[in-house]
């Protein structure tokens, strides 16, 4: 790209997003609390007594970790090789289909 | 009594109370000492399934209880401010065992930290649209933003925004396998999660970073739709100064 | 010594705040008179946190508790931590700022629990210390809160009591009396809150705390109480502020609930019930 169409590219992407600015946010209330609000939050209370919660770990060095993930990931049907490797190919051409 | 002693029997059930701690009647003490450990490991473990909801949901209560446990002891907190606790959340995901098979997770731990980062990042007024229409198209080039300090970029070799999409709602479509990033904004108080190609990821870390659009756009190169990404950063009051 | 403080909390009763109920909060507080809140969930740059603090501190008198500062540790305070808490008691200037006695850091590792101390001289040397140190360098005076306790141990060489006399005699600093956790304490340790009561320097008094406790036992059977803060203050937890207020006068009271946060009208009867009890000392 030249620097003259690079100019162009940006100053039509510019007016595209000035064009597409009609609504803004609307602003948002000052109390909604739950997700990230109530995470990390610090008290003074003591935790739900002499349950074995603190008394028990799971010794995961001494193959006593039996436990699988068994949330979402278990429906989740992605490529057998998700270390990415298997996929590299494909990629490329599948960028631009997505929304910037 | 060393506190040294106190916090290694508090967090290795299998180490003996500590000498010296006691019940009432001078009998040494146990399961007063257990109200401790208890307090700590359930009061980190609940702090984490408070801040990685998500991968809660992907990894189902049990699982993620249990790995709570052994994060906590590796990693109790190093600071106060229990809104930062689980920063070594994906460095512990990618060397955990159990969850080799699902090497998507420490990104999926990376917008949740990135989420509460945003949550309490500093407020920054955004620009006025009119302050970028009045720049010249031939100086556009050299232009260059300040983000918001609440926005976060976060690359991925995974279809990322998919698989968050998913754990959160199981109705949603089953995950391509296109790598996506997710951006994280905060129009005012609450953070959004938006999807990001890679090449609209590469344009924002470049901006994010004080280059100017014109470096911005070859970061991004052709895939690039540079308008739809300066329109999301606008609408999402995510610009916050032109220099 | 730390006259710069700001006018000290009313003797009203008061509630631990949390977010969820700011709008009730904002609509009508009655009969709550002021907030507290703890130091370390309002230490981040922005965001709705701040913006929430800013507007409650335009109409409430706010106390700043924290829950981080770890003054019975047996390292040095976290010089970082003190100045988070320099930097947000500036701008915020509060009403008044407590701490408790305990630690809960360890080698750079926060355990998000308040741990207990032996009461030794050591510990009164090193607790002094901390609170000078806390005083000087956010200059002003705080308050220093009695503890829970679940054990003994056997170093100990005073009472709680003296313990908590000797810190404020010697550093000048205010106490804030937890009447749950003198109740909880006493149940645990097979002594009389009563006694407790009579022993403390009520004089030195700038709060009171109440919260709720769940009731446990341990192995040998004796009870052990559990100071949860997730449901109402217990009937013999109220009774005991009464006894209390009858030798303080009038004092600040707040309702702290932690876990299993209630809608705003249960607490705003729990606060109802510690007006109730101001008013009988006042009359």
């Amino acid at each position: 790209m030249s620097t003259t169409t690079k100019t162009l590219v940006i100053a039509s992407a510019v007016a595209t997003a000035l064009a597409g600015l009609a609504q803004t946010a609307t602003a948002q209330d000052m109390e909604k609390c739950f997700g990230v609000s109530l995470a990390g939050a610090n008290d003074c209370a003591a935790g739900p007594g002499t349950t074995c919660a603190g008394t028990s770990t799971v010794d995961y060095q001494g193959n006593a970790w039996t436990l699988v993930p068994a949330g979402t990931c278990a429906t989740m049907e992605l490529p057998a090789a998700m270390d990415g490797t298997a996929r590299m190919g494909a990629l490329e051409a599948l960028d631009r289909d997505l929304p910037a | 009594m060393r506190q040294a002693g106190f916090v290694a029997a508090l967090l290795d059930p299998a180490q003996a109370v500590p000498q010296g701690i006691q019940n009432p009647d001078g009998s040494p003490a146990q399961k007063r000492f257990d109200v401790y450990r208890n307090n700590v490991a359930v009061g980190l473990s609940d702090a984490l399934e408070v801040a990685f909801p998500v991968l809660r949901n992907l990894l189902g209560d049990a699982f993620f209880r249990a790995m709570a446990g052994v994060y906590l002891r590796r990693f109790p907190p190093s600071s106060p401010l229990m809104m930062h606790y689980g920063a070594q959340m994906p460095a512990f995901l990618r060397r955990f065992a159990p969850v080799a098979h699902l090497p998507y997770l420490p990104d999926v731990a990376l917008v949740e930290i990135a989420l509460r980062a945003a949550y309490h990042a500093a407020d920054a007024a955004p620009i006025d649209a009119t302050a970028l229409a009045a720049i010249a198209p031939d100086a556009l080039m050299g232009t260059r933003m300040r983000l918001a300090p609440a926005v976060q970029v976060i690359a991925s070799s995974h279809p990322l925004h998919a698989i968050w999409r998913r754990a959160a709602d199981p109705a949603a479509p089953q995950p391509g396998v296109a790598p996506e990033a997710i951006l994280i904004t905060r129009p005012q108080f609450d953070p959004v999660v938006h999807p990001l190609a890679p090449a609209a990821a590469r344009a924002t870390q470049a901006l994010a970073e004080g280059r100017t659009l014109g470096e911005a756009l070859a970061e991004g190169g052709d895939a690039l739709d540079l308008g739809a990404l300066l329109s999301l950063l606008l609408s999402q009051r995510a610009i916050i100064a032109l220099t | 010594m730390f006259d710069h403080s700001p006018a000290p909390l009313p003797a009203l009763p008061g509630v631990g705040y949390k977010p969820q109920h700011y709008s009730a909060i904002i609509a009508d507080a009655a009969p709550v008179g002021w907030l507290e809140i703890h130091a370390e969930n309002y230490m981040g740059d922005g965001g709705r946190p701040l913006a929430q603090l800013r507007h409650l501190s335009e109409r409430f008198p706010i106390s700043v508790h924290g829950v981080g500062l770890s003054i019975g540790g047996e390292a040095a305070l976290d010089r970082d931590h003190l100045a988070r808490l320099k930097h947000l008691l500036g701008w915020l200037s509060p009403a008044s700022f407590s701490e408790h006695l305990a630690w809960s850091t360890h080698d750079s590792a926060f355990l998000n629990d308040l741990l207990p101390l032996p009461y030794t001289r050591a510990t009164l040397d090193r607790v002094c210390a901390h609170v000078d140190q806390v005083q000087e360098t956010l200059g002003r005076r705080m308050l220093l809160e009695n503890p829970s306790s679940y054990l003994a141990f056997a170093a100990s060489e005073m009472s709680e009591t003296d313990f908590l006399r000797a810190v404020a005699a010697r550093t000048g600093c205010g106490l804030l009396l937890d009447v749950n956790n003198v109740f909880v304490s006493a149940t645990n340790l097979g002594t009389s809150p009563q006694a407790y009561i009579d022993a403390f320097a009520c004089d030195a008094v700038g709060e009171i705390h109440l919260g709720g406790h769940e009731a446990d036992a341990d192995e040998a059977g004796r009870p052990l109480l559990i100071d949860s803060h997730g449901r109402a203050v217990a009937d013999p937890v109220w009774a005991l502020l009464a006894y209390t207020l009858a030798r303080s006068g009038p004092r600040p009271v707040l309702i702290e609930w932690d876990n299993d946060v209630p809608d705003w009208p249960v607490l705003a009867a729990e606060a109802g019930r510690a007006a109730d009890a101001l008013a009988l000392v006042r009359s």
